[in-house]
């Protein structure tokens, strides 16, 4: 149980949260890093081969 | 009972209609085109799955009532699921709607495809927003008494009184769940009847074909 516990926060929840700024844009960090996420897991399902797909015959 | 009758009966022409634009094997396929082997076609049906924990969730909730889901583990829990199931959700429909944009999905008469699609994203934000006033604790208080002055400055308030507990309760519950499946079944009916989109180079070759 404390071995799953110290699972519970990875970061810290009861203070302030972290924000980034630049210019009259404002975003925290968690949500950035979901976009950051996003982009990531759009670009890999693009590039990584997908199992079982036949490779490409020499008529085609 | 003469055919001409039977032919206008509307269950007739309904029927006729319906198999005619989705027979059983347009429905259900056995198979697809190659193209359609990319990860990036998975996360329609991953929004779906999603969705699925959601709804499922979301009835667990209903039925214990919010003095569980603050005051137990097994609430907690629940809860949780519930909260991360809609991150998850939102994740992949985003990454499949960057995904249907790049391909320009909405060719060849997919528009309503394309358009349902938006619109659940909408309804979906809604249900987002609803449930995060639907809490019932201090983080829904803040996040009403927030949103209220920005929404009455609308007119909208009049109807859409995001202070008034009960009335964001149904909408979340209620209204927007129901939208958004309905609008699911729909857009995923829509991707049978018209069948998944060809690239630009398929395209090519079907005009030049013909
Ligand atoms: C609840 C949210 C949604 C669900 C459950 C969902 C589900 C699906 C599924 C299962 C497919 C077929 C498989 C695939 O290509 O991934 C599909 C196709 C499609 N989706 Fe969605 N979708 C959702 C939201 C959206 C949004 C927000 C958009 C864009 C604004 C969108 C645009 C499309 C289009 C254009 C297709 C047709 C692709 C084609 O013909 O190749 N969908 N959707």
């Amino acid at each position: 149980m404390a071995f799953l516990l110290s699972f519970a926060a990875l970061v810290p929840l009861n203070n302030l949260g972290h924000y980034v700024q630049w210019h009259f844009l404002e975003i925290s960090v968690a949500n950035l890093m979901v976009i950051v996420l996003m982009i990531i897991t759009f670009v890999v399902a693009l590039l990584a081969p997908f199992p079982g797909r036949r490779r490409r015959k020499e008529n085609r | 009972m003469s055919t001409s009758e039977i032919d206008r009966q509307w269950t007739t022409r309904l029927r006729r209609r319906v198999e005619g634009k989705l027979p059983p094997e347009k429905l259900l396929p056995d198979t697809q085109p190659t193209y359609v082997s990319s990860w990036i076609y998975v996360f329609g049906i991953a929004t779906m799955c999603s969705l699925g924990v959601v709804i499922g969730t979301g009835c667990i909730l209903a039925l214990r009532g919010p003095q569980w889901w603050h005051g137990s583990d097994y609430g907690h829990f629940i809860n949780s699921m519930h909260l991360w199931s809609v991150e998850i959700f939102f994740f992949c429909m985003v990454i499949h709607l960057w995904g249907k944009f790049a391909m320009a999905a909405w060719r060849g008469g997919r528009a309503l495809t394309w358009m349902t699609g938006v619109v659940t994203f909408l309804v979906s934000i809604g249900a987002g927003f609803t449930g995060y006033v639907s809490q019932s604790n201090f983080d829904s208080q803040w996040i009403s008494t927030q949103a209220k002055d920005g929404i009455n400055s609308t007119g909208a308030g009049a109807y859409f009184n995001v202070l008034n507990m009960g009335q964001m309760l149904m909408w979340h519950i209620v209204l927007l769940p129901l939208g958004a499946i309905v609008l699911t079944g729909m857009h995923v009916l829509m991707v049978r009847i018209k069948g998944v989109v060809p690239p630009f180079e398929e395209e090519a070759e079907t005009e030049v074909a013909q």
